[in-house]
């Protein structure tokens, strides 16, 4: 457990993904099985056993504590379970406890067949045998939640680094493999055969495509590419296959290979067909492919109730077929497998799976036509919830991972706006000595005269020599500092014009500008500009009714068919 | 007697009106005997300073020369009467040269801890047990949350970050006077023998601390040295300079600060700080509470930190205790901020 311990609280201090990948490859290069196996369960949220609630770990403290201490106590350190670990009062002897620090293998398995009435008593005596850190990550691995910035994802690809594997081929095994891992590690290391994953309905790593630009197009020939919307939802993988009892077992995977399958049951239980579709997963109300944010709204539920699942139903719109039947397509032609696809649809997986239409188009600007206006192009009244155009190359196999070529995205242009430089904030790991997070806000009247009032916050879209000039004009032009956070000047002759490119806009009532925008960044630093002519809250609020009286128009239109 | 006839606690510290003198005084005063080389305990613009020889030197070199009217010398064990009162210094654990001054009249003992612990430390003399009637205890870590453990573990885990990150500097904030010493003293302890570095504002007391023949290894003003000759490498700074542009020389630096206060994540993190070492100057709740019962006072008096914790605690002990309202006094370079002018000049 001790090692386990400092691992965790190692990782929630270290900002960097690298450095947080060194670190657990090293805890697994160092830690003997069973116990390695374990940890890497924890981090990727492979354990399951009854979680403690809070109200148990107060009783706990509260019956070995004075009441008034552990109330300062608690008021000065903010939080239930470090207050507990740190103030936990130590058995009587400190050699009595070296020999009986508990193994997380077995505080993870005593949780799994621990009885609700058992668990106080047992947690008592752990906590005895712990130290400040240790009681601390047991208390986290008990309540559920370990919250050290460490993705399922990213503790794969350390286990990989073990072997100099892709954490992809560890994505492929894993859906057939169990904690503790000890048949993977023996892989890892070299001492076992590769662990043959017999799991009916596996992930398969995606292909990506690269961003493109008007140079790009120029060389290329509209008649080695077809064309299909790219929409604005998540991209994921539905997969479904036949047990060996003969079971049908249907997943939804998201992009990185994570199973989200519990969060969409709806979704699941009309995938029936054998086969591995690659697609975008979409909220559809009445017909209608709704906004990212109303998908935002279903993903950011944790519990998937009756009422969630009737108001943000869930949809397939299939882009790629990579599996059909017992065929594994991806080594034919796009082309080949679209074919594949249209069939595979009309076979039926039920109303809730359907094709991604292809854009038909003869040159380049009827396609720049058709991305400019979707809805006009055969999108219709779903054109809100297109993000762009996907070219595809008929004769490109299906690539994993991110082949330069056979697939480009072509993306509506961003909403563009210029704001002023308010704060800066500094950044986290190789940034934190430099001010790299920015609020940028607009004009707008104020009691006396205008006022600039904040409309967002970016942290990207600059280069690394942009970054060392503002970071230079934020430590110059400090007005106030509080803590991180530095106000900057801004005042009509004096501050910074930033201009901030982002993809949608809408209504917020956390925000004191009334907006919120959707994925700003820092599109162009305009040292030339003067503060006074960036933009005022009400070109931002115009372009929101656009948006809205757009959205209500296509509404209308619909009605009237 | 009463103790408040020995000493009376005022809002610049406390005062000895037997004896025409004060303790720690926050603001210039006639006669002042000072704890520890600490700037919030040792100010200059004192009439006369009684303090230990390290004490006395360690303000000569932060103050210079005409830090005070005069000073006396007074070794630890030795006695002096001052007025009525019999004074007396004892080692206090905390830094090079720090004290507890005990002052008696009467047959009535009281000790004016000033910042103390109760556990070992190769740079300083050992915590020395004073018998008293009366207590005055700092309550820095006042706070059963606070136990500093092994720093010697605390130590390992640097030295393991060292060696998993080879390409990577290790920036150790500590405080200039006593902890960044110490830190290395326990580096060197653990069997690291590589230069270490220093930031140039800590080179003046670190090198009294050598010349006083404190053993700290192969030491270095980090000014000297290049970027890449720094992977690997372990320095000390202020804590203030721990983000600040002068980090910049170093490759991808791990920040790291030893102090009590890492032992509560929301301070760590508040600091930016990636590596936090729990090594503290102040006796932690157990050192605390476990001192203020060896003493054998009936009373206890409370200066700066978590007052109210250690108050509640000593009355649940049938000890009679008070906050004393002595304003300034705090960790030195400690701010609740991170301060952030020190370095910040090109």
């Amino acid at each position: 457990m001790k090692r386990f311990a400092e691992l965790l609280d190692r990782l929630a201090y270290e900002q960097s993904r690298n450095n947080k990948l060194r670190l657990m490859t090293d805890y697994f290069r160092n830690t003997p099985d069973p116990e390695r196996g374990w940890a890497l369960a924890a981090l990727t949220g492979a354990l399951s056993f009854q979680h403690a609630k809070p109200g148990l770990i107060r009783a706990l403290i509260g019956e070995r504590t004075d009441p008034l201490l552990f109330e300062l106590s608690y008021d000065y350190v903010g939080d239930l379970s470090e207050t507990v670990a740190l103030m936990w009062p130590a058995p009587p002897s400190q050699t009595l406890r070296e020999q009986q620090e508990p193994r997380l293998s077995s505080v993870v398995t005593a949780l799994a067949a621990l009885g609700k009435s058992e668990l106080p008593g047992q947690l008592a005596r752990w906590l005895d045998q712990l130290d400040e850190t240790g009681r601390w990550a047991l208390l986290k691995l008990v309540t559920g939640a370990l919250r050290v910035g460490v993705s399922a994802r990213l503790a794969k690809t350390a286990a990989a680094a073990l072997g100099d594997k892709e954490a992809q081929e560890v994505e492929l095994l894993w859906p057939g493999l169990q904690p503790p891992y000890t048949e993977l590690f023996a892989w890892l290391e070299g001492r076992a055969d590769k662990p043959a994953n017999l799991d009916p309905a596996p992930f398969r790593p995606p292909m990506l495509a690269h961003a493109i630009d008007d140079s790009d197009l120029a060389t290329l020939d509209p008649n080695d590419f077809l064309g299909e919307w790219k929409w604005d939802g998540i991209r994921v993988q539905a997969v479904a296959g036949v047990d060996e009892n003969g079971a049908r077992i249907a997943r939804l995977y998201s992009r990185t290979g994570e199973d989200i399958s519990g969060s969409f049951p709806d979704l699941l239980e009309t995938l029936r067909l054998p086969g591995a579709i690659d697609g975008e997963l979409l909220i559809v109300r009445d017909g209608r492919v709704q906004s990212f944010n109303v998908l935002q709204q279903r993903l950011n539920r944790k519990a998937v109730n009756a009422k969630l699942l009737a108001d943000f139903p869930a949809h397939l719109r299939a882009y790629d077929l990579l599996v059909d039947g017992a065929d594994d397509l991806r080594a034919l032609a796009f082309a080949e497998r679209r074919g594949r696809l249209e069939n595979f649809i009309a076979r039926g997986n039920g109303p809730r799976i359907d094709l991604s239409p292809l854009v038909p188009f003869a040159t380049w600007e009827e396609l720049a036509a058709a991305r400019q206006n979707p809805a006009a192009a055969g999108a219709g009244a779903d054109a809100e919830a297109i993000e762009g155009i996907m070219l595809k190359r008929r004769d490109a196999p299906y690539i994993p991972g991110r082949p330069k070529g056979p697939w480009w995205k072509w993306k509506r242009d961003p909403l563009i706006v210029d704001t002023v430089l308010m704060y800066a904030q500094r950044g986290h790991g190789k940034r934190s000595s430099y001010y790299s997070d920015y609020t940028f806000g607009v004009w707008t009247k104020g009691e006396d005269g205008d006022v600039l009032v904040p409309v967002g916050k970016a942290y990207f879209g600059f280069t690394d020599e942009e970054l060392v000039r503002i970071d230079r004009f934020v430590r110059r032009n400090t007005v106030e500092r509080f803590g991180p956070v530095r106000e900057v000047v801004h005042e009509a002759d004096q501050g910074l014009v930033l201009e901030v490119a982002f993809e949608g806009l809408q209504r917020s009532t956390r925000h004191k500008s009334g907006l919120a925008m959707r994925f700003p960044r820092i599109s162009r630093l305009r040292w030339d500009k003067p503060p006074a002519e960036a933009d005022r809250l009400e070109t931002l609020e115009r372009m929101l009714d656009k948006i809205e009286t757009g959205r209500a128009a296509i509404a209308t239109a619909n009605r009237a068919v | 007697m009463r103790p408040e006839d020995i000493l009376i606690p005022t809002p610049n510290g406390v005062c000895c009106k037997l004896g025409g003198f004060h303790i720690d005084p926050t603001r210039p005063v006639d006669k002042a005997v000072i704890t520890h080389g600490h700037s919030d305990h040792a100010r200059a613009g004192h009439g006369a300073v009684l303090a230990t020889q390290e004490t006395l030197d360690l303000m000569r070199l932060r103050y210079g020369e005409n830090f005070a009217g005069s000073t006396q010398a007074i070794k630890y064990g030795e006695s002096l009467s001052l007025g009525g009162a019999k004074v007396t210094l004892h080692p206090a654990g905390h830094v090079l040269g720090s004290a507890q001054i005990a002052v008696e009249a009467n047959g009535l003992r009281v000790v004016a801890s000033g910042d103390y612990k109760n556990v070992s430390d190769p740079t300083c003399a050992p915590f020395e047990l004073v018998p008293c009637d009366v207590f005055i205890t700092e309550a820095t870590f006042g706070l059963p949350v606070f136990r500093h453990g092994d720093p010697d573990a605390e130590i390992a885990k640097l030295l393991h970050s060292v060696a998993l990150f080879p390409e990577r500097a290790h920036l150790i904030g500590a405080y200039s006077l006593g902890k960044a010493q110490r830190v290395i003293a326990l580096i060197r302890k653990a069997g690291h023998d590589k230069q270490i570095y220093l930031h140039g504002s800590m080179e003046k007391i670190t090198r009294y601390y050598q010349n006083r023949g404190i053993d700290l290894g192969a030491v270095e003003l980090v000014r000297e040295a290049k970027k890449a000759e720094l992977a690997g490498t372990i320095t000390l700074c202020p804590p203030s300079t721990l983000k600040e542009l002068w980090s910049r020389r170093f490759p991808d630096p791990v920040t790291c600060f030893a102090s009590g206060w890492m032992r509560v994540r929301a301070r760590a993190r508040k600091h930016l700080v990636e590596l936090p070492l729990v090594i503290s100057d102040h006796a932690d709740w157990e050192g605390l509470t476990a001192t203020i019962v060896a003493t054998g006072a009936s009373e206890v008096w409370v200066t700066h930190g978590q007052e109210d914790a250690l108050v509640h605690w000593s009355a649940t002990r049938g000890l009679r205790a008070r906050p004393l309202d002595i304003v300034g006094y705090g960790d030195e370079d400690e701010t609740d901020g991170v301060a952030e002018n020190p370095g910040e000049a090109p």
